[in-house]
């Protein structure tokens, strides 16, 4: 298990140098002229421009830059903002990353909680209504973008109803009910898509176990239905744990789109913002920060596979 | 939302066999156009399409005109969906939008088809380094958070929708990459690829004339899905902010609704409406291509709870008029009939099967691979797979016709009463926990012995079956120790709760030989010692020969002959059963193996 883990984290941090290092020079490549792209339509002169190249420290040599960088990336120091006062990034992170990962992290809770709940029912009565109802339901539900999803929700529950605030986000060390409140629709309509994928998945993988020879030579044991489920689940927990892994990318886009309809202050309209005024140092912290978190979330959910299952360790 | 979604929904949808798919390209499109899943979704977006690419031809107002005149009108015959906050018909709008839609889509399909198929191809066919580094950058693409990235691109590119598109269709490459890449390794493994090869036929040929054929109907699939995706992102995109707010566009009619939804929420409606729409039309269309490619016709149907009832009723009713005829069985059948429900039919495998053994003999259950052996013995233990059910007139096991116990009372005997030994020893292992554990656990939870007990008890028995060194074994998961191994673990979970029969399917035939002799030898000491009764099914009769007391023989679901194995291989009535014992006298017997040193009971050989 320790070698397993320690694999694990080199690979995760070799991805995240690999990350960093392309979106540097990718950035750079595309803007060939920062100095230039943040007078923007501003008229300037040589002085200027020069004063402003040297402040920003864009007169070294691009691998010096990149190094600077890197090397103040590495103690957390995501540098200053470009446009606008000279702030540090990390003081705008602050405050938009909770925002984005707020609905992230509901989202992904009521995705996983209702998928398995689902999963198991379906799962331990094949052929029950409720498991026909779960997979026709599915083609649609896994397609339909969890914007339109919210855009019903919106409509009967916060204009019709009133119930949840149509837009905006409170946050939490305020209000905790309202935070709540304001983050529930756009995570739940994140999480519906995945409800029902996550839900087949692990039917599929009960069904599967449940006709393996092992589980059958558990009964012929006399092992009681109860502790026979237990094996089905940890059997089937590999299938769903993965699809919750490769989920946690587009519920980071999908909360992206969902914060922006909901008006809601995250890292979506940071990254507009952002490339739009080729503020370099802020589009690279935004991708890094955003991929360190899918890498995290990642690195932990192989952890808990290769706990569950000590096949997976090997590999 | 994005790419993942693509790829997740490509691996929930049935598995297309390459073999299946092969033969029927015609009548796929005939299957598909057929039914009402299959052309009306096609027709809708057909439809759709040509309303979007004629636009000019319909005499629309402008979409782009502005008249604060009309704004924010309720349908009306001038605008058939009204008219928005700057007096924009929305009807024109979303008929010209749907240009956008699908001019993104295509650039989309065609970035990702270009780069997912011929990379997922090479990376199939050729494995190796080229797979390993295009496997590596395909998770890297799955891993990113697309959204932002797109977002840095628009920026970047001055919004630039093509350029977009086209970055979008890089994040959609990874599910074509996957799916042709393990299609491709899927038929290489063919048989009829190696005989192409044999044959002479160059690598290209072989990759485009076979493969591409099997590949092309899951290609089909996950454009449909990926059309939906890249519909849905884009729409997103849009309302992010993305792209030209003066030109008609589903994403941007849906992000100028959202800034008046207090005011006018109607104007959501249309273009919520249409883009879910057609992406459900292409997600149902994609999921009717799945099902008919994927041949789902010979699925297991599984029976409900009524109709388990109902057969359970029926048996326990015709059984508790039967009585044991003879007090000296073990185990009686009678008219057993196992039946197997798929989608379409019932199939009975077992037809009306009659066994029995005595208490503390051995029978033979002999037969080929097929005859309805296994499936008996599932049934006589009541552990049929979920679309499988048994019909029988009685089954005893020690004196209790067990179709009339109820359901708990009949799981009571199992593993007290009667034992099981399975044929696969690895598969019968669960893979997820170590030996001790599935050895404790039942010892605890159905021979009700504390912790400590149930540990020692383990390790008594493991040294009994032959393991060296229990302690370490009992550590072990599966995977880690050998076919031999395993099944000797099998075998002392089936004694562990003392019972009077052991019902053991073909204990050896997935052993190495010489471990057969031995694991065979352990079966009847065991057997002899506790003085239990003993079924060992089987398809070879030197094996009855060297351990049976009486033989069944068993051919299409039907019992062909049964009685002493001695009378039996003296005279055999059957010339089915004359067969199967010339056959069995070719390979090598017991006794010849014995004869050759390898001792009865002898510890495991190899170990781990």
């Amino acid at each position: 298990m320790l070698k397993f883990t320690v694999k694990r984290l080199v690979s995760a941090v070799a991805l995240m140098v690999f990350v960093a290092t392309g979106t540097f020079f990718m950035a750079h490549k595309a803007i060939p002229d920062p100095v230039a792209n943040l007078f923007g339509k501003v008229s300037f002169t040589a002085e200027q421009y020069e004063a402003k190249k040297a402040q920003l420290g864009l007169d070294q040599p691009i691998l010096t830059q990149f190094w600077n960088w890197f090397r103040h990336l590495l103690t957390g120091d995501f540098g200053t903002t470009w446009v606008g006062a000279p702030t540090p990034i990390i003081k705008d992170l602050a405050v938009r990353l909770p925002v984005t990962l707020s609905i992230v992290i509901l989202g992904l809770a009521v995705m996983a909680v209702l998928g398995a709940i689902l999963g198991v029912l379906a799962g331990i009565r094949p052929g029950s209504w409720g498991d026909r109802m779960i997979s026709a339901s599915s083609v649609v539900f896994f397609a339909v973008p969890g914007f339109l999803v919210s855009i019903a929700l919106l409509w009967v529950l916060a204009v019709k109803l009133g119930w949840f605030p149509v837009s905006g986000y409170i946050k939490p060390e305020r209000d905790l009910l309202g935070w709540l409140r304001s983050i529930t629709l756009p995570a739940v309509s994140l999480a519906l898509g995945g409800v029902v994928m996550i839900a087949v998945q692990l039917r599929n993988a009960i069904v599967t176990a449940n006709s393996s020879d092992y589980v059958r030579t558990l009964r012929a044991r006399g092992l009681p239905p109860r502790a026979v489920a237990l094996h089905l689940l940890r059997s089937a927990a590999p299938a769903a744990i993965t699809i919750i892994a490769l989920m946690f990318v587009s519920l980071l886009s999908g909360a992206v789109i969902l914060e922006s309809m909901f008006n809601m202050p995250g890292i979506g309209s940071a990254t507009k913002d952002a490339s739009q005024t080729g503020n370099i140092p802020m589009i690279l912290a935004l991708t890094v920060v955003s991929v360190l978190f899918v890498v995290i979330v990642n690195f932990l959910l192989d952890l808990v596979l290769g706990w569950i299952n000590p096949k997976a360790r090997i590999k | 939302m994005s790419e993942t979604v693509a790829l997740a929904t490509a691996e929930v949808l049935p598995a297309v066999q390459p073999a299946e798919a092969r033969p029927q390209n015609r009548s796929v499109a005939f299957r598909f156009l057929t039914q009402p899943g299959g052309w009306i979704p096609l027709l809708l977006v057909l439809a759709i399409l040509v309303l979007a690419f004629g636009a000019p031809l319909w005499g629309l107002q402008d979409p782009m005109h502005i008249d604060p005149r009309v704004a924010d009108q309720a349908p009306s015959a001038d605008h058939w969906l009204g008219t928005d906050s700057t007096g924009r018909d929305l009807w024109s709008r979303l008929v010209w939008g749907g240009q956008d839609a699908f001019r993104g889509a295509a650039i989309v399909l065609v970035v990702a088809l270009i780069l997912g198929v011929p990379t997922g191809l090479i990376a199939g066919y050729h494995g190796g380094l080229a797979d390993g580094l295009l496997g590596w950058v395909s998770d890297v693409l799955m891993s990113l958070p697309s959204i932002i990235i797109l977002l840095i691109v628009a920026g970047l590119t001055h919004q630039n929708a093509d350029v977009l598109m086209a970055a979008m269709g890089v994040f959609m490459a990874p599910g074509y990459f996957r799916l042709t890449r393990s299609s491709t390794i899927a038929v290489r493994a063919e048989p009829y690829i190696d005989a192409a090869r044999v044959a002479g036929i160059s690598h290209t040929r072989i990759v485009f004339v076979h493969i591409w054929r099997v590949i092309a109907a899951p290609i089909v699939i996950q454009t449909a899905m990926t059309i939906g995706v890249a519909l849905g992102m884009q729409a997103g995109l849009q309302i992010l902010g993305v792209g030209d707010s003066q030109a008609p566009s589903w994403g941007g009619m849906m992000s100028s609704a959202m800034g008046s939804l207090r005011t006018n929420a109607w104007l959501i409606v249309p273009p919520a409406a249409m883009l879910g729409l057609v992406i459900a039309a292409f997600a149902i269309m994609g999921a009717r291509l799945g099902e008919i490619t994927g041949n789902r016709s010979e699925k297991a149907k599984h029976l409900t709870r009524a109709e388990k009832a109902e057969l359970a009723g029926a048996a326990a009713a015709r059984a508790a008029e039967a009585t044991q005829p003879n007090q000296d069985l073990m185990v009686a059948v009678k008219g057993l009939k196992v039946t197997y429900a798929t989608a379409k039919a019932r199939v009975e495998v077992v037809h009306g099967v009659d066994l029995a053994v005595r208490k503390g003999e051995v029978l033979g259950l002999v037969g080929e691979s097929g005859s309805g052996k296994s499936q008996s013995i599932f049934a006589l233990l009541g552990l049929l797979a979920g679309n499988g059910y048994a019909e029988a007139e009685a089954i005893w096991v020690d004196g209790q016709n067990v179709l009339t116990l109820p359901a708990a009372k009949r799981r009571a005997l199992l593993g007290r009463t009667i034992g099981y030994v399975p044929q696969e020893p690895i598969s019968n292992l669960d893979p997820m926990y170590t030996i001790g554990h599935q050895l404790v656990e039942p010892m605890r939870k159905v021979l009700g012995m504390g912790k400590a007990e149930a540990r020692a008890y383990a390790l008594e028995l493991l040294a009994r079956v032959g393991i060296e060194d229990p302690a370490r074994v009992m550590g072990l998961h599966p995977h880690e120790v050998s076919g031999g191994m395993a099944q000797r673990v099998l075998i002392a979970g089936a004694v562990a709760g003392h019972p009077k029969v052991i019902v053991a399917d073909e204990p050896t035939t997935a052993l190495d030989v010489t471990v057969q002799a031995e694991v065979l030898e352990l079966l009847r000491e065991l057997q002899r010692e506790q003085g239990m009764a003993l079924v060992i099914v089987t398809h070879n009769f030197g094996v009855v020969a060297d351990i049976a007391d009486t033989v069944t023989v068993m051919k299409d679901g039907l019992v062909v002959e049964s009685g002493a194995v001695g009378s039996i291989f003296a005279h055999a009535a059957d010339p089915y059963t004359r067969e199967l014992i010339e056959a069995s006298s070719k390979t090598p017997s017991r006794a010849a193996l014995d004869e050759g040193g390898v001792g009865a009971g002898a510890p495991a050989k190899g170990g781990v």
